[in-house]
């Protein structure tokens, strides 16, 4: 796998006012709050994090789908490099060919009037892509033949599809413009776990066949342990924590993961490791607390927290941690792997 | 005596293309103070069998003759729910005896009454209280489930209330009458891992302390751990396998049961494949013949599982299993 990222994020906010007064919006909220990462070009990037913790916002960010408010976003390929923050008119019809968005719900994200061959075909229709019917049915082919859609497949509606292979349509649409980069966003979270596996291993397969880079948002850890080569776990809108997935799955170093890990119900009914307690629930994103933003449900905090908020350090090769004290805690017993 | 018996449950409902099965020779029972876990996949018929037991089900329902559902609260009188003929004689299954929590909480509350006064109208409908006494017991309630600041959260709407404060306000609702039985349809599917580990707490909890029996449903198999002691496995409306949380999830005997663990992803070791299983749930509108699962059974033999209904096996451990090759499969797992 190659170093150079595809996609790469310096200090990226995303604020949305609150209300209006009279001299302008008087308040932001700050869906996103200084993010820099780097989405390595081949990888498969998680991005963890409880609901609220703008995983979604971060992600149609990264799309040039919700507004750049301070920062840097590039995306960069062999032949372009586009700067997110200021693309627009061509460049930005050229990105949209790039960077493609699959769904959480194959229910809503597929209109029931259209047939499958035309859903798939919508995209190059769109964009230009192709110049003949031909053509085009030629090219929805090739991708379905991908997603193990059949020919007899195309010519039905959605609503004639279980929710595995609604899944694969949105698959086959994201796919059929040829993107670079693929934004997943809780892609399997409405499937049943053999349905999830399924259309894992075909995110898996089309990764490493066609080279896409994937940015997948999960709030469900073992899943993303599976898939992911590099995790990244958000909190109210910072990230925590940063690491190469099996360093972050085998030695957890901020309290937060640590918490997350261990509210995972274990598959053995024996296992009586008691759940860490996180008390309370993610704070509201428009009064963030001061210093570090989970010192208030965090058990260690102590005064430094309060005050100061915590910047990512590398505490491990490729492992960064945003916690002042994140030295002093040995998490490994709620590291997945410990009995492996 | 247990508390709900359901035997030989068939369900079918009324369509224009004919009588669909739902749910076919279903039988359970769940004790005082029991926790059921029932899992299988979506369309696998858990809820419409859940429903059944509040007669909750659409009035195209048919239900079989043979099918029984008794409700044996201790110190009353059995009530045989399949024979309630009236509406009014429902009272005790739906929120007086059983109580049910929704997986969506956003759509089970009214959203233009407030939380406190939904509570309340219950309260007076099920029970003596005086609507003071009904105020008083809903925010204990509230407090109960760990609502901070329950009396000025009693007077606000469900949209106020976040996610998990909203289940956890649904579970207080459900408590608030005191049911011998809760029917809890995939309560935490909707919640994060940190919500869902406080929820499951709660219930744990509530079933020590009022010794209630509870349905939980769900397709998490981690969560069923942790929290059921007895499993049911749901295939197409059949009950493929049944067993203490031990049994199914350390010993699996039905091939299904098997596929379902072998396509979770698992903590402990990350480099193991998911292993799917294959195909998609047949439609219920064409039930495949013989085994139901026969169609995506790695174990399939042509001409004797597309043939023959396999019944229900005790095997020497106690877990009952619905396969040809139960026997087989449960010999082969002891030399192992």
């Amino acid at each position: 796998m190659s170093k150079d990222p595809v996609i790469e994020a310096k200090s990226l906010s995303v604020n949305y006012p609150l209300g209006k007064g009279l001299f302008g919006p008087r308040a932001y909220l700050s869906a996103v709050d200084n993010i820099s990462l780097n989405i390595e070009k081949g990888s498969f990037f998680g991005l963890v994090g409880e609901s609220g913790s703008g995983k979604t916002t971060l992600g149609r960010a990264l799309l040039k789908a919700a507004p750049i408010s301070e920062g840097e976003v590039f995306y960069r390929d062999e032949d372009v490099s586009h700067d997110l923050r200021t693309i627009k008119g061509l460049e930005l019809k050229d990105y949209r060919k790039r960077a493609q968005l699959i769904f959480q719900d194959p229910y809503a994200a597929l209109s029931p009037r259209m047939t499958v061959r035309d859903i798939i075909a919508e995209p190059l229709e769109v964009m230009g892509l192709t110049k003949t019917r031909a053509e085009t049915d030629a090219r929805v082919r090739e991708i379905a033949a991908k997603c193990r859609l059949n020919l007899e497949h195309l010519r039905r509606f959605p609503h004639a599809f279980s929710g595995g292979q609604r899944q694969r349509i949105s698959i086959a649409r994201a796919l059929v413009s040829g993107p670079k980069f693929i934004v997943a966003d809780e892609s399997v979270a409405a499937l049943d776990v053999s349905i999830q596996a399924d259309v894992l291993n075909l995110l898996k397969t089309i990764q490493r066949d066609m080279g896409i880079s994937f940015l997948f948002i999960s709030h469900d850890l073992s899943v993303v342990a599976h898939t992911c080569d590099h995790v990244a776990v958000m909190y109210l809108g910072n990230l925590v924590e940063t690491a190469p997935t099996r360093s972050l799955f085998t030695r957890p170093r901020h309290p937060y993961t640590s918490a997350l890990l261990s509210a995972i119900p274990s598959l053995d009914p024996d296992d009586t490791r008691e759940a860490e307690k996180l008390t309370g629930e993610i704070p509201s994103p428009a009064n963030p607390p001061k210093g570090c933003k989970f010192h208030t449900r965090c058990r260690f905090a102590r005064d430094a927290c309060k005050a100061e908020r915590p910047q990512l350090r590398e505490m491990a090769p490729g492992h960064m941690v945003a916690c002042h004290f994140a030295e002093e805690f040995d998490f490994s017993e709620n590291g997945a792997l410990q009995s492996a | 005596m247990s508390l709900i018996s359901v035997q030989d449950l068939t369900i079918r409902f009324a369509t224009d293309e004919g009588l669909i099965t739902a749910v076919e020779d279903v039988s359970f029972d769940i004790a005082p103070g029991e926790i059921l876990g029932l899992v299988g996949e979506s369309g696998s018929g858990k809820s419409v069998t859940a429903k059944a037991l509040m007669r909750l089900n659409g009035g195209n329902t048919r239900y079989d003759e043979r099918s029984t559902i008794t409700l044996g609260v201790p110190g009353e009188a059995p009530v045989e729910v399949l024979s309630l003929k009236r509406e009014r004689d429902m009272g005790p299954i739906r929120g007086g005896a059983v109580s049910m929590i929704f997986q969506e909480p956003m759509a089970s509350f009214a959203p233009a009454i407030t939380v406190g006064q939904q509570m309340v109208e219950q309260l007076l409908i099920h029970t003596k209280m005086t609507k003071s006494q009904a105020r008083k017991h809903a925010i204990e309630m509230l407090d109960r489930v760990g609502i901070p600041d329950p009396a000025r959260r009693f007077e606000q709407y469900a949209f106020e209330f976040s996610g998990g404060m909203r289940q956890r306000a649904m579970i207080a609702m459900a408590l608030s009458t005191s049911p011998k039985l809760l029917i809890a349809d995939e309560p935490t599917t909707a919640l994060d891992v940190t919500i869902q580990a406080q929820v499951i707490d709660l219930m744990k909890d509530l079933v020590r302390e009022f010794g209630m029996g509870i349905l939980f449903i769900t397709h998490d198999l981690g969560v069923i751990a942790q929290t059921a002691d007895k499993v049911a496995v749901m295939y197409l409306g059949k009950l493929v396998e049944t067993g203490t949380v031990r049994q199914v999830i350390r010993t699996p005997g039905h091939p299904y049961t098997r596929g379902l663990i072998d396509a979770l992803p698992k903590l402990s070791d990350l480099d193991a494949p998911l292993t799917p299983v294959p195909g998609d749930i047949p439609s219920p509108l064409n039930r495949p013949a013989g085994c139901v699962f026969h169609t995506r059974c790695p174990l399939a033999k042509p001409g004797l599982c597309d043939a023959v209904v396999p019944q229900a096996e005790t095997l020497p451990d106690g877990q009952s299993v619905a396969c040809l090759f139960a026997q087989d499969i449960y010999s082969k797992e002891g030399a192992a």
